[in-house]
């Protein structure tokens, strides 16, 4: 397999944005500048990054409540995701969504959606307007294995491919639903053999591989706009810390985690860039510093942001309240 | 220059001069193409839009309501039916969680264009399924616009109204009027979202309702004036946003106040009527207000049974006699 030493560090620096931007949402958190619930993406980046390469600017995004590394990698400037962490004016939904929600039309991303599955219906919407307004779009929807056992889900995957539209379905398995492994809610685990009962293209990637993934969904996207069908690709991941900031991680045992801590998106990186190129250099501490200098960055102008007026609360329950 | 059809035929043309006018319309839902719809509102539809426009879905009212706010966001106009209200709870999420709040969890970047029809109501010995008055929960709701056709006008303007309106709008039409026939006038400008009407002038009483509740509050009003009480009948139109300002105009005029609603009375729209004219008009009360509403019963199917659980002319004059006999 051939690298290019420029894409591989793109790759890295932006993986490593989302490890340390997370790793200071935690540390935010414990010092209670960000509140509410708080999920992170750190072991899983590697999806995000690979997919969002492949999306183009015209194409729609739509993610879950774990969508920091999402929301980076599409590109929404990090100050504006942690002002909105933050609760601040400046943020990417105004201080109004918090972790959970981001948006951002800027960029084409529809949320930052916390009902689980929610965000599919929505995919199949977008991308039946695209269809018939002939543009030439994908829409592309993120959402975990839990999602599965939602009627939503299969409403939905029934209806892209009925309907033959052009979305890419981005399962992120990262085999726990909060506590609940996939083997205790379902009965058949292979998603992506669900996901073929529809009609649907589908297969498995390694979510901890972001070349795979990316070539993956490079692929798929192609796929989309040369024929119109959606697509469906199963992530096989693994968060690394637990489901948000109140969980004991009762549920799974800490060499799993160590085991899977193996896989870690950036040493798999480097591993497979090492195999492909020896000797090459990433140039990890100059990536570091960029990252951090761009983290507190991030921090400090969301620190300094405004708190909307408390006059302003019921602005945007209608859009006769949006001032032009 | 006005014409006199039926309610259905009324919410039909409003369709489809909407999707003559505008390519961004389409109509989504269960059975609305190739059957004609349930209650056969878009019947004819199909054949002169075809079938990207006039969409026949599985049963999937999460998965197609959920479609239906997507297309919005993504510039369409799109019209949802929901065969019935009580099917409507398998949308509930969607219309609630997503629908409603998007606007605002975005801070103001997506706003949600969509409009949501369904058929509401009892009286047809549908049982307990198929039969309730679900529109007060919907009410309950920021975000969301709830409307009311009682009339063949409104069921016609409120349709275009809706599609007009930036952000998501229920309409629930009561499915006994269907085949009510009434005046349609074109030309006319509709009256606004969120305006109620005075149907009936009076200066006893104020009789409050919407939907089908109208024809019998109406028809109760022309007995009780035989009697000499002049009943004041408003169609609230709307049960959000709520017309504080002509409910309470008639309840300073009648001091008397009696709300006619085919929900329950328990945590309803009758009661968010109540408590407002509380608020805001206590003074003007010269006795408790009074309700008919439905009885609080999941809806029974036997014809005598059904009839006593909804609210009736007789029903409505026995509360307008009751409401005179305080001083």
């Amino acid at each position: 397999m051939q690298i290019d030493i420029n894409q591989a560090r793109s790759y890295y620096r932006q993986m490593l944005l989302i490890r340390r931007f997370e790793e200071k949402c935690m540390e935010l958190y414990s010092h209670e500048f960000i509140r509410g619930f708080l999920h992170l993406y750190i072991g899983e980046e590697a999806i995000a990054v690979g997919v969002m390469d492949a999306a183009g600017a015209e194409d729609a995004v739509i993610a879950t409540y774990r969508e920091h590394g999402h929301a980076l990698a599409r590109g929404i400037p990090a100050k504006a995701i942690m002002a909105e962490l933050l609760g601040k004016v400046e943020g990417c939904s105004r201080g109004r969504g918090g972790s959970m929600h981001f948006f951002d039309a800027k960029t084409r991303f529809y949320g930052g959606l916390a009902i689980v599955a929610g965000g599919l219906p929505l995919a199949v919407g977008m991308a039946l307007a695209d269809k018939r307004m002939k543009r030439d779009r994908v829409t592309v929807c993120f959402f975990g294995e839990g999602a599965v056992a939602e009627g939503e889900f299969h409403e939905s995957l029934n209806l892209a491919a009925l309907w033959e539209l052009p979305i890419l379905f981005v399962c992120e398995n990262n085999r726990y639903a909060m506590g609940t492994a996939l083997e205790c809610s379902e009965s058949e685990q292979n998603i992506a053999k669900k996901a073929s009962a529809y009609n649907i293209s589908a297969s498995q990637v390694d979510g901890m591989d972001v070349f795979a993934v990316a070539a993956s969904a490079k692929d798929a996207i192609a796929q989309i706009k040369k024929d119109g069908y959606p697509v469906f690709i199963e992530c096989l991941t693994y968060r690394f810390r637990a489901h948000s900031m109140f969980d004991a991680e009762l549920y799974r045992d800490k060499t799993e985690v160590e085991q899977w801590k193996q896989k870690d998106p950036l040493i798999v990186l480097k591993n497979k860039l090492e195999t492909a190129a020896p000797g090459s250099q990433l140039g990890e501490d100059t990536l570091e510093k960029e990252v951090a200098s761009v983290i507190e960055e991030a921090v400090a102008f969301a620190k300094n942001g405004t708190l909307e007026e408390i006059a302003d609360l019921e602005k945007f329950v209608y859009s006769t309240e949006v001032r032009q | 220059m006005s014409e006199t059809i039926t309610y259905r035929e009324a919410v039909r043309a409003a369709i489809r001069e909407a999707m003559e006018h505008d390519e961004r319309v389409f109509l989504m839902g269960e059975d609305v193409g190739k059957y004609g719809g349930s209650y056969a509102v878009s019947k004819g539809l199909l054949k002169q839009f075809g079938g990207e426009r006039i969409i026949d879905t599985p049963l999937s009212e999460s998965g197609f309501t959920g479609a239906g706010i997507g297309a919005a966001l993504n510039g369409m106009r799109p019209i949802v039916e929901i065969m019935t209200v009580n099917f409507s709870l398998l949308a509930l999420d969607q219309i609630v969680n997503t629908a409603a709040t998007m606007l605002y969890m975005s801070g103001g970047q997506f706003n949600v264009p969509l409009v949501i029809r369904m058929a509401t109501g009892g009286g047809n010995q549908l049982g307990s399924q198929h039969s309730h008055s679900l529109e007060g929960w919907y009410a309950h709701v920021p975000g969301l616009k709830i409307l009311t056709p009682a009339t063949v006008q409104d069921a016609y303007d409120m349709l275009h109204l809706a599609l007009k309106d930036p952000d998501p709008v229920l309409i629930f039409e009561h499915a006994l009027l269907y085949n009510s026939k009434g005046e349609l006038d074109r030309e006319i400008a509709p009256l606004e979202i969120g305006k109620a009407s005075v149907r009936r002038p009076g200066k006893d009483i104020s009789i409050i309702t919407y939907g089908i509740s109208l024809f019998k509050s109406l028809e109760a009003a022309e007995i009780l004036s035989k009697e000499g009480i002049e009943a004041e009948v408003i169609d609230l139109r709307s049960l959000r946003p709520l017309d504080d300002a002509t409910i309470m105009a008639s309840v300073s005029k009648t001091h008397r106040v009696l709300i006619v609603d085919e929900g329950w009375k328990s945590g309803s729209i009758s009661a968010e009527i109540m408590a407002r004219i509380n608020e805001q008009a206590f003074y003007e009360l010269d006795a408790p207000m009074q309700r008919v509403c439905s009885a609080e019963v999941p809806f029974p199917y036997a014809n005598h049974l059904e009839q006593a659980a909804l609210p009736q002319v007789e029903k409505i004059v026995a509360a307008g006699h009751k409401l005179m006999e305080e001083l």
